[in-house]
C-alpha cells in the first residue's frame, strides 16, 4: 500500500484565531454527521476535556465561563477536525479552548485583563529565586491559587500549561502561538511574579 | 542567583526537563559545583511542589462530558457563538438515554482506516522535531555496542542496532522517542548530508509494508522479528529502500 501525502490543514485553526471570529464557514452537524468522524473526535480529543476544562477554569476564574468556553470550544473543534491528522491533541483542543477564551473576552469587552509585556526585559527583582523559597512549599493551596490567579493572563496561562497540564515547551509553543524563545523567557517571569506573589502572602500571613 | 557561567543560562530548561543528554550532563557537572546554582534550582523545585497542590487543579462538572457529546450530535441551526446562548440542561438530561443508545452504536463502528497514515504523519512529525530542537541523538555513538545497551532498562524492549558504515550509512546514535501512544526507538543513521531517523517498536498491528512520502520527506516503512520498522528521511526513496533492505539483511 503506497502512503498518501495528507494534504496540509486547510482551514486549520486560522479562523478561530481571528479575534472575535465567531461565525464559522464550514457547514457542520445534520447534513452531515459522520458517524466515523464524531467517533474518531471523540476517542482522540474528549480524553483531554479534562485539561481544557482546567485551562479555561484557570483562564476565566469562573465557573460557569469556562464551562461554556469548554463546551463552544470542543464544537469548534469538531469542526475544525478534519485538518487534524493526528499529532498532539491534547495541545491542538487547548489551543482551541485558548482562543476560544480569547475571542469571548473580546466579545465582552474585557480584553483589558491582559497587560502589555515587554518580553526583552527581565523583572528579575520581582522574583529572583533565593533559599526562602524553601517555604513555599509550606503555603496552602488557597495561597497559591490565588496567588496564581493574580496574574497577569499571559503569564498565568504559562505556568498552568507548564505546571500543571505538564506540557514541554514546544506544545506550550503551539498553543500560545509563540515562539520557543519567547515561552521560555515568559515562563521564567512568570515564575518570578509568582514567587513575589506567593512571598507577599506568606509575610502577609493568614488572613 | 545566577553564578555568571554560561551553562547555567540553561538551568530552567534543565530543570524543566528540556535539555538533551549532553547538556544535561554539562549541568549536572556544573550544579555539582556550583552552589549558586544549586540553591536556584532547589527554590524552582520548592515553587513547583507548591504549586502541585491537587487543589489548584480545576476539575470540570459532572456530566460535562456528557453535555459535550449531546451538542455535538445536535443539529446546529445557528452557527453563532453557543457561548452566551446558554444551554438546556435539563432537556439535554431528559434525552440523556436515547443519547447513551445512539453514542453506543457509533462506538461500536470499526475504526476509520486512517491508523496507518496516522502513524505516518506522526513518524514525520517526530523526524522533523528530532532535527528543530538539535535534539538528534541521546546518545551519540557510532558504535552499535554503545548504542544498543544505552536503551536497556529506558524501554521494554531492545531493538536490534546495526551499523551500516559499509554499506554508506553511518550509524550517528540512538534517542528515545515517542510515537502512537507508547517509546520508540529511534536510530540515527546519515547518508551524506541527510539524516535518516529509524523508528523502531513492537509490533500491535497488522500494518504492512509501503513507502511514500509525507509532507516531502519519504517514508519507508516495514515489520521484522515483531517490531514494526518506519524510517524517515530527506534523502531520496531509491537510498532510503536501500537502507532499509540492508537493515532487513
Amino acid at each position: 500500500m503506497r502512503l498518501r501525502a495528507v494534504r496540509p490543514n486547510p482551514a486549520g485553526l486560522a479562523i478561530v484565531h481571528e479575534p472575535g471570529s465567531a461565525t464559522l464557514r464550514r457547514p457542520r452537524a445534520e447534513e452531515s454527521l459522520d458517524p466515523i468522524e464524531l467517533e474518531r473526535f471523540e476517542r482522540t480529543v474528549l480524553p483531554h476535556m479534562r485539561a481544557a476544562y482546567n485551562l479555561a477554569r484557570w483562564l476565566a476564574r469562573s465557573d460557569h465561563d469556562a464551562e461554556d468556553v469548554v463546551q463552544e470550544a470542543c464544537l469548534r473543534a469538531f469542526r475544525f477536525f478534519g485538518g487534524f491528522r493526528g499529532g498532539d491533541a491534547k495541545a491542538w483542543l487547548l489551543t482551541i479552548v485558548r482562543n476560544t477564551s480569547y475571542s469571548a473576552w473580546h466579545r465582552v469587552g474585557t480584553a483589558g485583563t491582559t497587560v502589555p509585556l515587554d518580553e526583552d526585559t527581565p523583572d528579575v527583582e520581582d522574583g529572583a529565586p533565593g533559599p526562602e523559597d524553601l517555604l513555599l512549599q509550606k503555603a496552602s493551596g488557597q495561597e497559591v491559587r490565588e496567588a496564581l490567579d493574580a496574574l497577569p493572563v499571559e503569564f498565568r496561562e504559562v505556568v498552568v500549561l507548564r505546571e500543571l497540564e505538564g506540557l514541554s515547551y514546544k506544545e506550550i509553543a503551539e498553543v500560545t502561538q509563540l515562539p520557543i524563545g519567547t515561552v521560555m523567557s515568559r515562563l521564567a517571569r512568570a515564575r518570578a511574579r509568582l514567587r513575589r506573589e506567593l512571598r507577599e502572602r506568606l509575610q502577609r500571613g493568614p488572613s | 542567583m545566577s553564578c555568571g557561567d554560561p551553562v547555567s543560562r540553561h538551568l530552567e530548561a534543565y530543570f524543566d526537563g528540556e535539555l538533551d543528554l549532553v547538556r544535561s550532563l554539562e549541568m549536572e557537572r556544573h550544579l555539582s559545583e556550583c552552589e549558586a546554582c544549586s540553591a536556584t534550582l532547589r527554590s524552582h523545585r520548592a515553587l513547583r511542589s507548591a504549586l502541585a497542590h491537587p487543589s489548584l487543579y480545576h476539575e470540570g462538572p459532572n456530566g460535562l462530558e456528557s453535555r459535550v457529546r449531546t451538542e455535538l450530535r445536535k443539529p446546529s441551526k445557528d452557527t453563532k457563538s453557543v457561548a452566551r446562548v446558554g444551554w438546556r440542561w435539563r432537556a439535554i438530561a431528559a434525552s440523556l438515554p436515547v443519547i447513551a443508545t445512539v453514542a453506543w452504536a457509533l462506538v461500536a463502528i470499526p475504526r476509520a482506516p486512517s491508523d496507518e497514515q496516522l502513524v505516518s504523519q506522526e513518524v514525520v512529525s517526530a523526524h522533523v522535531r528530532s532535527l528543530m530542537a538539535e535534539h538528534l541523538t541521546d546518545v551519540a555513538s557510532s558504535d552499535r555496542h554503545t548504542v544498543k545497551p544505552w536503551f536497556n532498562g529506558k524501554l521494554d524492549f531492545s531493538p536490534e542496532v546495526k551499523d551500516l558504515a559499509g554499506d554508506g550509512y553511518p550509524l550517528v546514535g540512538g534517542r528515545l522517542d515517542y510515537i502512537g501512544g507508547r517509546g520508540a526507538v529511534a536510530l540515527v543513521y546519515r547518508r551524506g548530508n541527510h539524516p535518516i531517523n529509524v523508528f523502531i517498536w513492537p509490533e500491535t498491528d497488522a500494518g504492512g509494508d509501503g513507502e511514500g512520502s509525507v509532507r516531502g520527506y519519504n517514508v519507508v516503512r516495514w515489520r521484522r522479528a515483531g517490531m514494526r520498522y518506519w524510517a524517515v528521511s530527506d534523502l531520496n526513496l531509491p537510498e532510503l529502500r536501500e537502507l532499509a533492505r540492508d537493515l532487513q539483511r
